[in-house]
């Protein structure tokens, strides 16, 4: 296990050297003059001058590279070119929003998807069965945006129960923050869980043809013992593996949800900053976003393993 | 001449009539349904889907507008039309970027599997699982700016790694085969055997495949274009009309729901077309499979 984890983390850590070139090349050296892009054609020499020093333009692109990812790994993100501002307290503060929106969303897809998944299998070929797969052949299909302009439509403007934007923050309690991020969460959450429905399906039918199940069954225990002690306990190793493969993309629903909800998080910042050719921003956003992407690929391979006593074993060989 | 079985051998069965594949008719009758739309739109639509008639503007759904007009009095059925088609030209450039460029790199990784070529692909593969369409658009549109050949290349990239992942673990598989190792045995080349031998036993796994991705691409490019990174106007998207629907939501809240709906139908005609295609191609899934 040790072995495989050490290997892993060491592919991890090249991917992220991987990544970490790839958006410093694209935004620092294709565009020829990142100075230029970002205060326009009318800009003055001095002022660009001025701008390629703070930006340390006048070095070589290596330093450039090697000093901008010290200061990733120390905290140091640089200054926004547009706020004036620390990028770290910027994402600081918009971490703030999509984090819990992101993890809020995940929950409720796996709350809702779980039970649907299992019921579904449990039922094989019966109407349930085929409700929950039609379930998840619309909620795949259906745009998380679209979703969430519906959910508006429906909620804030017919019934007035939750606000159609914004965010309130957190300092007037838990509540208010919630109630803004209900939404949201729920645009996102829809076409994960039917998702991870069908994964959760698929998952259980395979669990149910195992050795111990027609045990359990031959033991005399009851369905439910069987379906949630010994079937789901096992069906849900699977399940958390595409969890986290699911997360980046709910990540990128996360950017866009933002925007449709006009929330204050990591992708209406990212966008903002692109309208305000703020590079800075968009560089340090953009690693980020795609690390946490590679981060938490490792967790679940790592839990994957952990898990699952047969990977585990494999792993050695 | 023809190979016999022994005497005593029951008689071969008569071919069963062929069961119409349900998600597979549902599949072909969608995405026939968007693709006829998409290329009426080319040669005809009900109006100019460009001409504006404020006089008219957000016209409920009636006889002379079917599905009303927007905020300028434009025919919103025609830009469906017109959009249906921009959606397909950047699904199928992004699945066709993907194919050309990820097929060749799975099939190379396969054939040199656990050398420096398959772990060169692999790494490359992971960097770009690492950034989600919209971020490689973010990226892409700083350089290019945004339009149609912007979410092309974004999607087209994440498709690269796709189509790259898939091929090669379907041509491992093909590569195991005895046929294959004979061929190797022979002396033939690795590309010849690669194109002639390994390719075509793995393009059920890809046909089905290129729809999924046919289908992630039409959703990614209406949020590229929802967000402004994707097809610009004049030129109608679905994506951007949701945009402006979004604006107008008070005043006529069925403009969101027509584009809306369009995506869904292309989205799902794909996904159960894939699902089809899956089930027939592959002849170990009965006909009932329906998990992912």
């Amino acid at each position: 296990m040790a072995r495989y984890l050490v290997r892993r983390l060491a592919t991890v850590v090249l991917t992220l050297v991987g990544m970490s070139l790839v958006v410093f090349v694209v935004l620092e050296m294709l565009p020829g003059d990142p100075a230029l892009m970002m205060l326009g054609t009318e800009a003055t020499d001095d002022t660009l001058w001025a701008l390629r020093h703070d930006l340390g333009l006048d070095q070589p692109a290596a330093i450039r590279y090697l000093h901008w990812v010290g200061g990733l790994l120390t905290g140091d993100l640089g200054i926004s070119h547009t706020y004036d501002v620390p990028v770290a307290s910027l994402v600081g503060d918009r971490l703030a929003v999509t984090v819990p929106l992101a993890g809020l969303a995940m929950a409720l897809a796996i709350a809702l998807a779980v039970p649907l998944g299992v019921a579904a299998a449990a039922r094989r070929g019966r109407p349930a069965d085929y409700a929950v797969m039609t379930f998840s052949q619309m909620g795949i299909a259906v745009p998380g945006f679209w979703l969430g302009i519906l959910l508006i439509l429906v909620f804030s403007v017919e019934l007035d129960w939750f606000r159609a934007g914004g965010f309130p923050g957190w300092d007037d309690g838990p509540g208010p923050a919630l109630g803004a991020l209900v939404l949201p969460a729920v645009a996102l959450a829809l076409p994960e869980a039917a998702i991870l429905a069908r994964v959760a399906r698929s998952a259980v039918l395979d669990t149910l043809g195992e050795d111990y199940v027609r045990t359990a069954w031959a033991k005399g225990l009851g369905r439910r013992a069987v379906l949630y002690r010994h079937v789901l306990r096992n069906a849900l190793i699977p399940v958390t593996t595409i969890v986290g493969l699911q997360f980046a993309f709910l990540l990128a629903g996360a950017i866009v949800v933002e925007s449709v909800f006009t929330l204050p998080g990591l992708g209406r910042l990212l966008f903002q900053a692109i309208g305000q050719r703020d590079l800075i921003v968009v560089k340090d956003l953009v690693v980020m976003l795609a690390a946490m992407v590679v981060a938490i690929n490792f967790a679940v391979d790592a839990l994957y393993h952990l898990a699952d006593p047969r990977l585990r074993r494999a792993a050695w060989v | 001449m023809g190979v016999r079985g022994p005497p005593g051998r029951l008689p071969p069965r008569p071919p069963r009539p062929r069961r119409l594949h349900a998600s597979f008719v549902a599949g072909v009758a969608l995405t026939g349904l968007v693709a006829a739309m998409a290329g009426l739109g080319l040669v005809w639509t009900p109006y100019d889907h460009t001409a504006q008639a404020i006089v008219l503007r957000l016209q409920g759904p009636g006889g002379a507008h079917w599905l009303g007009t927007d905020q300028y009095g434009r025919d919103v059925l025609s830009m469906i039309m017109v959009g249906a088609g921009n959606s397909i030209l950047v699904g199928a450039g992004a699945v066709g970027l993907g194919a050309v460029v990820g097929i060749p790199l799975g099939l190379v990784a396969a054939a040199r599997a656990g050398r420096w070529p398959d772990l060169v692909v692999g790494r490359l593969v992971d960097v770009v699982f690492a950034f989600p369409a919209i971020l490689s658009a973010v990226l892409i549109s700083v350089l290019m700016g945004p339009g149609a050949a912007t979410a092309i290349l974004a999607i087209g990239t994440f498709n690269i790694a796709v189509f790259a992942r898939v091929t090669r673990g379907a041509a491992l598989g093909v590569y195991a085969r005895e046929f294959v190792r004979a061929a190797l045995a022979l002396g033939r080349r690795r590309s010849d055997i690669a194109i002639r031998h390994v390719l075509p036993n793995a393009s059920g796994v890809l046909i089905v495949q290129a729809t999924i991705q046919f289908a992630v691409a039409i959703l990614a490019e209406a949020a590229l274009s929802y967000l402004g990174l994707g097809i610009q106007p004049p030129q109608p998207s679905w994506g951007k009309m949701l945009f402006d629907a979004q604006t107008l939501m008070f005043m006529a809240p069925l403009q969101a729901v027509f584009p809306g709906l369009a995506i869904a139908i292309a989205v799902m005609g794909l996904n159960l077309l894939g699902d089809g295609l899956r089930d027939l191609l592959d002849p170990r899934l009965g006909p009932r499979r329906t998990t992912a």
